[in-house]
């Protein structure tokens, strides 16, 4: 399936490097402890795909990219982090469930083999569900332009839908994270011990 | 340029994602490893729509990003008043809603 014709270019090359700061970026925030260090490697993971996108001719995608999860999101994350002082070490999750990490794997292989085998049939294929879409060509020399009218002619509904989504995610937000006036969780009523719980309730 | 190694990656991306999704306890890792899926899909779109030469996979993608921008708002939201009512709370210790 995998057709390996390669003539080096400059344009491998890119490919390559950013793939491998993609991956690289990807181990990081799943293996390293501090989630300080686990923001830094999606960092690098995003920006290495920001890489491919203007790799695929995807220019307007990668500037969003950079500036909306780089930029805004993982800023975000780290605002939060620093918030709370979490920039501990999470106790070792082996000790209690010596399962999750193979049952984990497992899942984990399971997917990326049914991803696989999903996506490169279906890049095999001309058209992947049957019928060709109705979006549109690209044009790599106009790709804002492109992606503007589309989404904003056919897309209009969805478009406005998002505006939506936004604003009520911000007021959730406001709503969620203000201060709350009652003091901590009262561990008589919600115990941390599991087996306590319904005498208390009852 | 090919698109299959392309593919390739974003399927690793999205597994390695999914791995540490269900390994790791800290709620804020779990999230950051959903935008790593999120980003996998992204990449697959991406590819899909320049293999497909149709401009439809990159206005997907640009409605993912907004819908992840928005869920990781209300998500840390969340999270931050978990965190202030329980300290150092990991995702198996929420088990207040269980039936």
């Amino acid at each position: 399936m995998l057709a390996v014709s390669f003539s080096f270019g400059i344009e491998q090359a890119v490919w390559v490097v950013a793939s491998i700061i993609c991956l690289l970026g990807a181990v990081g925030v799943v293996a390293l402890r501090n989630p300080v260090h686990n923001a830094l490697s999606l960092v690098a993971t995003l920006f290495g795909v920001a890489v491919i996108f203007i790799a695929q001719g995807a220019y307007f995608l990668a500037a969003i990219q950079v500036m909306v999860y780089a930029g805004a999101i993982v800023v975000l994350f780290l605002f939060v982090i620093m918030l709370l002082g979490v920039d501990r070490t999470e106790e070792d999750i082996a000790e209690q469930n010596w399962w999750r990490r193979p049952l984990a794997g497992l899942v984990g292989a399971g997917l990326l083999g049914g991803v696989l085998i999903a996506v490169l049939l279906a890049s095999n294929a001309k058209t992947v569900t049957g019928k060709p879409s109705t979006s549109g060509a690209l044009d790599p020399s106009d790709d804002i332009g492109t992606i503007g009218r589309v989404l904003f002619t056919r897309y209009i509904w969805a478009f406005e839908i998002t505006a939506v989504l936004l604003t009520v995610a911000v007021i959730g937000a406001v709503v969620l994270a203000r201060k709350q006036t009652r003091g901590p969780i009262d561990l008589a009523e919600f115990p941390l011990d599991e087996p306590e719980a319904e005498e208390v309730a009852l | 340029m090919n698109q299959q190694p392309t593919l390739i990656l974003g399927a690793l991306i999205f597994a390695i994602g999914a791995v540490g999704l269900l390994v790791r306890r800290n709620p804020l890792v779990m999230f950051m490893c959903v935008e790593l899926m999120l980003n996998a899909v992204n990449l697959t779109f991406v590819s899909f729509s320049r293999s497909l030469n149709d401009v439809g996979g990159q206005v997907v993608v640009f409605f993912v990003l907004v819908v992840a921008a928005a869920e990781v708002v209300v998500g840390l939201a969340i999270i931050l008043s978990i965190m202030r009512r329980r300290p150092n709370a990991t995702a198996d210790d929420l088990t207040m809603l269980k039936g």
